[in-house]
């Protein structure tokens, strides 16, 4: 596949590893922010073959695992109910609520369908006239756009049978969030290549100059992220903390004006708790007051207050933050496993403690050529 | 956040008043909506993430730091790409 | 297979009694009176026709069996089918039902003989898809050269069943000297696989509400009898699998775990079909994974290899066969693949239903 292959090259892959084993001169510590980055380099074996000064970090750039355990039960709920189909992207089903999750929903007897995308939900609300169709809006800055839209058509058809469980959560005050934290380790973020593709880069450029950090704007192929990676790596060598950007063939400094435009006609900014880290003050969406009718919250206030119940177990949160390894809970790979999960970032393999057990278990000595 | 996938623009056409278009991933064509890329033409390149385009891909550009890549010189200068 | 009402007339419809005013399955059908038996009489039986069933016996006397085949072991096995959509590209529910339980015997090296097929049907399914899909497996059975020797049929109420369930049961003989398990592999054995990867499972996911495509991807549904009888005949077969829900990846991991042993392979070596490929991409699967229905998986002692490849070629489902690993002693009861880069990583066992996703 074009744009995909070239960026998955072995050779050139080795060459950028080779590079960075050349550049460094001591240990560097990065966070690669998107779960999708991090779901690339574990499958691919890339952090293995890293040279061993660079310890990457998997950040809180999933927003299946940030989802707030409240708006889940919340989710849950609302499926439940038989007036209502229930439609969400498919990473969604397996994420634990308190005391179950969609999946469960769904084989009770609850109708819970999977959408590729929200234009689909739309199209099932118009296919299914007497029942409400909620779609479950998450994710990062990257699915706003499309998510505003769905709520913007479902306005301009008369939709009154459709209504989104909104849950977005936006990146820069999760890195101001993890910057602020007392036993901050990164030295380096890799920013993700698809929310930069929507906002553009110049929302990191005061954070940089803040923290004093580089931020490079990295892709997901093997040779992205070794790009990426060779980048910050220039800037930590040099003491320099630029923005730069890996990604140029999808990401300018401006990104998509007329995907910010909607976004900002359907959203506000709002604070959002993060699941295992807590409210991080403006770092999230909601949707705006004039679009209330669309809000499955207003629309069914009797979910407005759920008691939840987190497992005592999990250290989501401080895998989330980067502060512990999946490998150094006690509960990872015997009482929380992909088949029983416990926190959501053993749901879906973007999940860092599910990336570690699908693909990281076994480590072989590689050979650096 | 990110699944966004490179896909080829084959046809474009209208829909309830909203731009979409039939895109091509290496094989498999699926719509897409096209509502945020207004200046996008046929053989464009696109990043689509949950049937929505984001971005049209600078073939230019990722032909140069292809190029670029293959060749620098680690203890150089690095790659340019400096905000 | 498109829904032919010609089709139905082939069986003899004729009867005035008529099956075809019946439109749909009720109750009725599966009470055992006279409207089981007109089903019987005039759908299953001519479908079907042999010599066993036409004993119409509570049970099937198979008294010949034990000559037909001296010196061998008797294989048996069982499997259900619970498929929607019950025609999907390249295939249907009557095919898988067949070919199905005949794969599962071909795997342990067993020429099948003999089915048996329970049909689970729900109030309101049309009689003319009923009657497609028998049809379709009595073309099955007649390519495999297997016969159905004891059938069973039940009515549910509607809503409590998706349309048809079939459950098949298989008999079949291993010639002696054949001895294929899944705790055979050794260290050195190579690791073959008959053909592309994931075909089945994006093809069904083709059709569903949400997820669908433009570009017809075919399951491959099809009897590997055939293509083990060419292996065996061509070299020493340690282990057989075929590689249907789960994926490549389940069937690995099932043969590491029973054989104690360590499973390598390379991603790369992995045949696929570019639309599958880019299907899988798109939603964000991963093709070891996704589920196939006519391909098997074969781990072959290091020095039989080549010649057992070459005859997998030779045969129409083996054409696309390749060689992708082997079986190690490190890492025992693991499965390890070399990425697109070079790197390594663990193919863990599949955590349950595979699930797109848009991160």
């Amino acid at each position: 596949m074009k744009f995909i292959d070239e960026y998955r090259d072995a050779d050139l892959t080795h060459k950028l590893l080779a590079d960075i084993q050349k550049t460094v001169t001591r240990p560097w510590t990065l966070m690669e922010v998107c779960g999708g980055q991090t779901h690339s380099i574990i499958k691919s074996g890339l952090d293995q073959m890293l040279p061993p000064e660079i310890n990457l970090i998997h950040g809180p750039g999933c927003p299946v695992c940030v989802t707030p355990l409240e708006l889940v039960d919340k989710a849950i709920a609302l499926a439940s109910r038989p007036d209502v189909i229930f439609t969400s992207y498919g990473d969604m089903l397996r994420v634990p609520g308190s005391r179950r999750d969609l999946f469960d929903v769904k084989a009770a007897g609850g109708d819970v369908r999977i959408v590729y995308s929200p234009l689909d939900a739309l199209k099932i609300a118009q296919n299914n006239p007497q029942k409400t169709v909620i779609f479950f809006a998450i994710g990062f800055e990257t699915t706003a756009p499309a998510n505003a839209m769905a709520v913007l058509q479902a306005r301009a058809q008369n939709l009154s049978n459709f209504a989104v469980l909104v849950s977005h959560v936006t990146v820069p005050a999760a890195i101001i969030a993890l910057m602020d934290s007392p036993d901050v380790l990164v030295g380096g973020f890799l920013a993700a290549g698809h929310v930069c593709t929507v906002m553009g880069f110049w929302e990191y450029e005061p954070l940089a100059k803040k923290y004093h950090i580089p931020i490079v704007v990295t892709g997901f192929e093997p040779v992205d992220i070794a790009h990426g990676i060779l980048d910050c790596v220039h800037e930590l060598e040099a003491g320099t903390y630029h923005v730069r950007n890996a990604y140029a063939r999808s990401v300018t400094r401006e990104g998509n004006r007329s995907a910010q435009t909607v976004i900002r006609k359907v959203f506000e900014m709002t604070d959002r708790a993060w699941r295992g880290i807590g409210i991080i003050p403006m770092s999230g969406y909601r949707l705006r007051d004039e679009f209330a009718a669309f809000d499955a919250e207003q629309r069914f206030p009797e979910v407005q207050s759920i008691e939840t119940l987190e497992s005592p177990l999990c250290i989501s949160g401080l895998v989330l933050q980067g502060r512990k390894k999946p490998s150094e809970c006690p509960a990872f790979g015997k009482e929380c496993t992909p088949q029983m999960p416990l926190g959501a970032t053993m749901v879906s393999s973007e999940g860092a403690c599910a990336a570690y057990y699908r693909y990281g278990r076994y480590q072989p000595t590689y050979e650096n050529k | 956040m990110c699944l966004g996938i490179p896909a080829k623009v084959i046809e474009l056409y209208k829909t309830n008043g909203l731009k979409m278009a039939k895109v091509d991933f290496g094989g498999v064509v699926k719509e897409a909506c096209m509502e945020y890329l207004p200046e996008v033409k046929l053989g464009d390149y696109t990043i689509i993430h949950v049937g929505f385009g984001l971005s049209i891909l600078d073939e230019q550009e990722a032909m140069e730091t292809m190029e670029l890549l293959k060749q620098i010189d680690a203890l150089g200068d690095g790659i340019p790409g400096i905000s | 297979m498109k829904t032919n009402k010609d089709n139905l007339n082939l069986l003899g419809w004729t009867c005035p009694r008529p099956l075809q005013n019946y439109p749909t399955i009720v109750m009725g059908h599966g009470a055992g009176g006279l409207m089981m038996a007109d089903l019987i009489e005039h759908l299953f039986a001519p479908a079907f026709d042999n010599e066993w069933l036409a004993q119409m016996g509570d049970a099937t006397v198979l008294d010949n069996v034990f000559l037909d085949i001296p010196n061998s072991s008797l294989a048996f096995t069982t499997d259900s089918f619970v498929v929607t959509p019950l025609f999907f590209p390249g295939g249907n529910i009557g095919e898988l039902a067949v070919y199905g339980t005949v794969n599962d015997l071909a795997m342990r090296g067993a020429k099948p003989l003999y089915l048996s097929a329970g049909f689970i049907l729900e109030e309101g399914l049309p009689m003319e898809t009923l009657g497609n899909i028998v049809v379709a497996m009595a073309q099955a059975c007649k390519k495999v050269g297997v016969k159905i020797a004891a059938g069973d049929t039940k009515v549910v109420q509607k809503g409590h069943g998706d349309g048809i369930y079939i459950n098949t049961s298989g008999l079949g003989s291993i010639p002696t000297g054949v001895d294929i398990g899944p705790g055979n592999a050794r260290p050195g054995d190579a690791l073959l696989v008959s053909g592309t990867m994931g075909d089945h499972g994006i093809a069904i996911m083709s059709v569903r509400e949400g997820l669908t495509f433009q570009t017809e991807i075919q399951s491959d549904t099809a009897p590997l009898n055939g293509l083990v009888e060419a292996m065996v005949a061509a070299g020493k077969i340690h282990c057989l699998r075929d590689a249907t829900r789960g994926g490549l990846a389940a069937v690995l991991n099932e043969l590491a775990g029973s054989s104690k042993v360590g499973i390598e392979f390379d991603e790369r070596k992995v045949p696929l079909r570019p639309e599958v490929n880019a299907a899988c991409e798109m939603l964000g699967l991963d093709p070891l994974y996704v589920a196939n229905e006519g391909k098997l998986v074969a781990l072959v002692p290091g020095e039989a290899a080549e010649q057992v490849l070459a005859a997998m070629h030779q045969h129409e489902y083996g054409k696309d066969a390749a060689i992708i690993g082997r079986v190690v002693t490190q890492h025992p009861g693991l499965v390890t693949a070399k990425t697109s880069i070079g790197g390594m990583r663990v193919v863990d066992v599949p955590a349950g239903e595979l699930l797109p996703r848009i991160c």
